[in-house]
This record gives C-alpha cells, structure tokens and sequence, in this order.
C-alpha cells in the first residue's frame, strides 16, 4: 500500500489508523504490561536513550519513575551498568527485517514498496480519534497488504533506494565496516574527541531524543548546510545474532525493534562527475521515527569536517553536539544545584566581602589625600 | 531489590576503574579518561567519587563520608547508606578511624594520614573549562605545560579588584607539571593537599575523568611574587567550639540577618568542643 495520494492512499491511511486503534485495546493483565503495551512508544524511547533493549525492566522503570521518562532512562541506565558483557552479537541484518512500515519519500515507489504502517502521519489529532474509528473494510483490516509490485513485502531486501543510486554512482559509497577500534562500545571504553562515525552515532542513538530533535531542526533553519531528502525510513524487527567462539555457529538470541532512517543530503564534489549525494543514517531501538530522522539530520551536519565543509553552526560542531546531549548526564548536572553548596558559596560571599573592604580602605586612603 | 555485587559494579567494571587509577597515580595532576558507568545515584551527585570508593573499597575498610564537611548532611548520608547497603561495610564519621574519607566541597580538619586514602566529587576536572571549554583544545595547553590562560586570569582579577578573586576551586599545580582543578573546596582548603601522607584520589563520572595526586606530592596554588596566595580565614571562631583555624559555615539566625560561624568539619567541631 502506499503512502502517496495515489490510488488505495485512503485505503492506507484507513489500515494505519485500524493499527494504532489495536495498540491501544485493553490488556487485561497488571499495570505494567498495560504500560508496555499501551506506552509502547514511551518504552521505546527509554530502551533507545538507555541503551537496554528490555520492554520489561523499560515498563518497571517508567512505573517506577511516575512516567518521568528521563528517570526511567536512568534508573535503567544504572541497572544496565551491572550487567557483565558476555559477546558482541553479530552485526544486525537489517535487510532482512520483517518490516511493519517503510515509506519512502524521494520516490512513489520503491524496491519492496511503500508500506505505510501504523503511523499517526495521517490521523487528525481529535481526543478520541482513535475510539471513534469506522470499522475497518476487508482490505484495509490487514496489516500488510501485498503493493502489485511484490509477492511478499515483508520479508524484501531493504535498502534498494540507496544501492540504486549507489549503483548509478549518485551517491556516496556507504562507508566500509569500522575498524574494531572505532566501533567499541562507547561505554566500556571511553570515547574522545575527534570520534569516529561509529562512536558518534552510539552516542546519538542514546541521545536524548530532545536535544536530538532540536539540533536536526537548526539544520533546517540554516545553522548547519543541509538539504534533506529521507531516502527510506522503515521500522520492523530483526533477529539478533550470537556466534559463541565455542560453538562456531550462530544462533538467534531473539528479535528487537528498529527504526532506521538513510537519509540523502545534497550533493558534494568538485566537478559534475565526482559529484554525488551524500549520506546521513540513524538506527534506534524500537518505532521512533522522529528520533531516526534526527539523527540521520544530525549525523550528516556533523560529518561537515570530513566532507570539507566548514563547521560554523552547534548542529556541525562534534564536541558540542557530542558533549551535551546525553539526558541522563544533563539532568544530572543541571539538577545537582539543588544540592548544598554552602561551602562554596561561603567562600564567594567571603571574596566579595574582603574585595569590598579592600576598596573601601582604597577610597578612603584617596580621601585622605585630597 | 536485586541482590548486586560487592559494592554495586560487578569486578570487571571495578578492575577498569582501578587500571585507570593507577595510571592516575603514575602522573599526578592528569586528567585520565575512564568507562564511568551510570551509578543509581545521578550524575552531580558525586558518581565519580563513589566509582572510585566503589573500586577500591574492601571488606575490611571503614568509610567516612562527607559533604560541605558534615556527615550529616543529606547527600552524605545518602552515600553512607549506598555503601552500608551494597558493601555491607563498617561507616565511621570519626575522620581519624576512617580508611577511606570520601568527600565533597571540603577536607577534613584533622590531618590525614599515610593509611588513609581522600576520594574527592569533582563537577569540573578541567581546570581550564571556563577559560577554554573544548577539551581538544585544553588537552595540548596541557601537553604543553601552556597555563598561560589562568595566569591571565589571575592577573585580570588582580588589576580588577586587587587581588585573585577566586574563592573555590583554586588552580593548583600538581608536581610542577600539570595544572589541577582541586575540585570545589574553599581555597582555604588547598594549602592540606602539598605534600599529603594521604592518597588523594579525584573523580569526575559524568565527565568520565579521573585523576590522583600521590602521598606525598607538591601541590601548589597559582600565584604571583608580588601577589602570593592568600585564602580567607573565617572571619568570627566557631560559636560552637570556639576554634579559629577552621573553616566555618555562616549560619542565618534571625530574620534580621544576625549571623553565627560555626565549624563545616562537624566532627572537628564536636571533638574541639568536647575538650
């Protein structure tokens, strides 16, 4: 089904809205299934900015924090800083994930075709929109249905929008797998500055989704060059892979969800033949596309420096973006005020007091010899 | 509660944070990048201090915690507990009984000793921050020894106001080489670093740094000849004790703003007081 106001676009936006609808039906069981199921964004924002994908302890955590999710993120974070590392799983094939949404915008239509999903792209945000839903027809009650173009959308090859233009030269060659120093896991080992694409974007992919959001709209607004098209923006669930060095074969540890954004930027390069499209990418655990669009904006205004532009606005400035947009290191900070600090103060009321004197006794000494 | 390991971060995480420590050790005064992990006490709180305490605490060590000088004070009793909980060790608010003294915005009174180790909470490790706030930046001025910055600064508060203007955290250099942020203590303090028997250990977890000033080490505040270093004294004896060497809290009686000075080491004062 596609997304563009073609024909069965009505159709789409119809079995869209049916999905949302289900999302929300009641669950029966105790408050915090009924949290993963019916915040399920809200978990998914918690799994991305703490880096643990546990819809459970993700619900416990929101629950606990009175659906502060910041606080969710943390009290996870800290749950997530005793668990001991065992293996690095295999990198994820997202090009065979089982999609529930994949939409492109830079063509009508494209490899596998465009499935809208549940998406509140199209709803009216009416309270009680979603209750007061026409029953579904027959077709639109599916989740997926078949575009003409593919027999099984699901389960295609992702990606093709990119390996097409890639193919025709149009576009940057992706970049070749990271080095095993530049791909290390940025909270075992701390990163630096400058960092390499990987630590930059595990650093986003955690970042508060915010701060994110507000860096990427600079870049629109023209702090930061960028001309942005969303090449494919898909979210569905991939297997995550083990490879035990005892066992020597790989084994399916269990499915998570992703939304990832390719992202294609405006076009670089000194003569008309070596010009092509460049690119920005962002991966996030769970549906959260806002947050996969932002990151891919970002992620392109901050490889200004390695493409030769110049780094003039925050939006391009890899040790401000990087530095600041952690939301559990922020809140910290910023709320670490409400501690005493009466030692300190003390020792400022005390300077100023003394520098007060000390130029009290200095006129007074002028006064003297006028 | 989930049960957790012996003061909270499992070994592995403990022995990385002890690796970077000594290295710390090994070059006093320098800022040395570690893993720090999201402890359940957030960031500001003194998450770097208590990775530290986390790795080097054992069974048999007893714990002293401190915040603006008093164990009492909320976030110090909080810390006390995290570690009675997760550690199951012996607390003490006696600075003298205490192998482990964890501390932020002051030290102790009492003088350490050669078998006690200080664990400071630092907001800040960059002593440079305000002047210069990339760390590309400030880390080749201090491969170069090039503190020029803060020489400038001093000299602007000097022609400014007449004299260095900066309260706490004082700019301190470490073993004639590296140029230290002391954390926030009063500068009052600053004088008990030089040459500490004690082990003087500095974290910084939101900031992911850490760094050590050995037993022991020179660890001077920047000055001017003609300008020396000159920290406030308290300017009333404790209304406690009765001490004028220490450094005191200015306590707001009345609405009129009457004012009061007593001791911020509470356990000095309650030892001074008693004799």
């Amino acid at each position: 089904m596609s997304y563009v106001a073609a024909k069965g676009g009505a159709q789409a936006i119809q079995a869209a809205h049916q999905l949302v609808a289900e999302r929300n039906a009641p669950n029966p069981d105790d408050l915090q299934a009924q949290i993963a199921q019916h915040l399920h964004l809200s978990i998914d924002r918690i799994m991305a900015e703490a880096s643990l994908y546990d819809r459970d302890i993700a619900a416990k955590a929101l629950l606990q924090a009175q659906g502060d999710s910041i606080e969710a993120v943390f009290i996870v974070r800290a749950y997530r800083a005793t668990l001991s590392r065992f293996l690095d799983s295999a990198p994820l094939n997202l090009g065979h994930a089982n999609m529930q949404r994949h939409i492109s915008a830079a063509f009508k239509d494209i490899p596998g075709g465009q499935q809208l999903g549940a998406t509140y792209d199209y709803s009216h945000r009416l309270l009680g929109y979603f209750q007061n839903l026409q029953g579904p027809d027959e077709s639109a009650a599916h989740a997926a249905i078949p575009s003409a173009d593919t027999k099984a959308p699901n389960t295609h090859k992702k990606s093709g929008v990119m390996d097409i233009l890639e193919t025709e030269g149009l576009i940057e060659k992706s970049s070749t797998e990271p080095a095993d120093a530049e791909n290390r896991d940025i909270t075992q080992i701390p990163p630096g500055f400058p960092a390499s694409r990987a630590q930059r974007l595990q650093t986003l992919a955690r970042a508060d989704e915010g701060f994110v959001l507000g860096m990427a709209y600079s870049t629109q607004r023209g702090y930061g060059q960028n001309h942005p098209f969303i090449a494919e923006l898909s979210h569905g669930s991939v297997n995550v892979e083990i490879c035990p060095p005892e066992l020597g074969f790989s084994l399916c540890i269990g499915t998570i969800e992703m939304t990832e954004c390719q992202m294609i930027n405006q076009f670089q390069g000194d003569s008309p033949e070596t010009a092509t499209f460049t690119r920005g990418y962002g991966l996030v655990f769970g549906h959260n596309e806002r947050k996969a669009i932002a990151m891919a904006l970002l992620d392109r205004a901050l490889r200004a420096q390695e493409l030769g532009e110049k780094v003039e606005a925050p939006a391009q400035d890899e040790e401000f973006v990087l530095s600041h947009c952690d939301n559990v290191e922020a809140t910290g900070f910023v709320e670490h005020l409400k501690l005493p600090h009466h030692v300190d103060f003390q020792s400022e009321i005390s300077t100023l007091r003394a520098l007060r004197a000390q130029s009290l006794s200095t006129t007074a000494r002028h006064d003297d010899t006028l | 509660m989930i049960p957790y390991n012996f003061a909270y971060l499992d070994e592995n995480s403990k022995r990385a944070i002890r690796r970077s420590l000594l290295k710390a050790v090994a070059i006093p005064g320098h800022q040395i990048a570690f893993a720090s992990r999201e402890m359940p006490l957030p960031y500001g709180w003194g998450t770097g201090g208590i990775q530290i305490t986390a790795a080097i605490i054992g069974k048999d060590d007893r714990l002293k915690v401190i915040d603006q000088g008093a164990d009492d004070t909320t976030n110090a009793v909080s810390i006390r507990h995290f570690f009675q909980s997760v550690a199951g060790i012996a607390t003490t608010t006696e600075t003298r009984q205490a192998s482990i003294i964890q501390t932020r915005h002051r030290i102790p009174e009492t003088p350490l000793c050669a078998d006690q180790i200080i664990v400071y909470q630092v907001p800040m490790p960059e002593p440079l921050f305000k002047l210069e706030p990339r760390r590309t930046e400030t880390r080749i001025l201090h491969a170069m020894a090039d503190y020029s910055l803060m020489y400038l600064q001093l000299y602007d508060h000097i022609t400014r106001y007449g004299r260095v203007a900066i309260g706490y955290d004082y700019p301190v250099m470490v073993h004639d080489r590296y140029l230290m942020s002391p954390s926030p203590i009063p500068a009052f303090d600053v004088p008990k670093m030089h040459m500490n028997p004690a082990l003087q250990l500095f974290g910084a977890g939101r900031e992911k740094r850490l760094y050590a000033v050995p037993p022991y080490t020179r660890v001077v505040p920047l000055a001017f000849e003609d300008y020396p270093f000159a920290p406030l004294q308290a300017q009333a004896p404790c209304a406690i004790c009765g001490s004028t060497s220490s450094y005191k809290d200015e306590i707001i009686l009345d609405d009129n703003g009457k004012r009061q000075f007593v001791c911020s080491d509470t356990d000095y004062c309650g030892r001074t007081s008693c004799q």
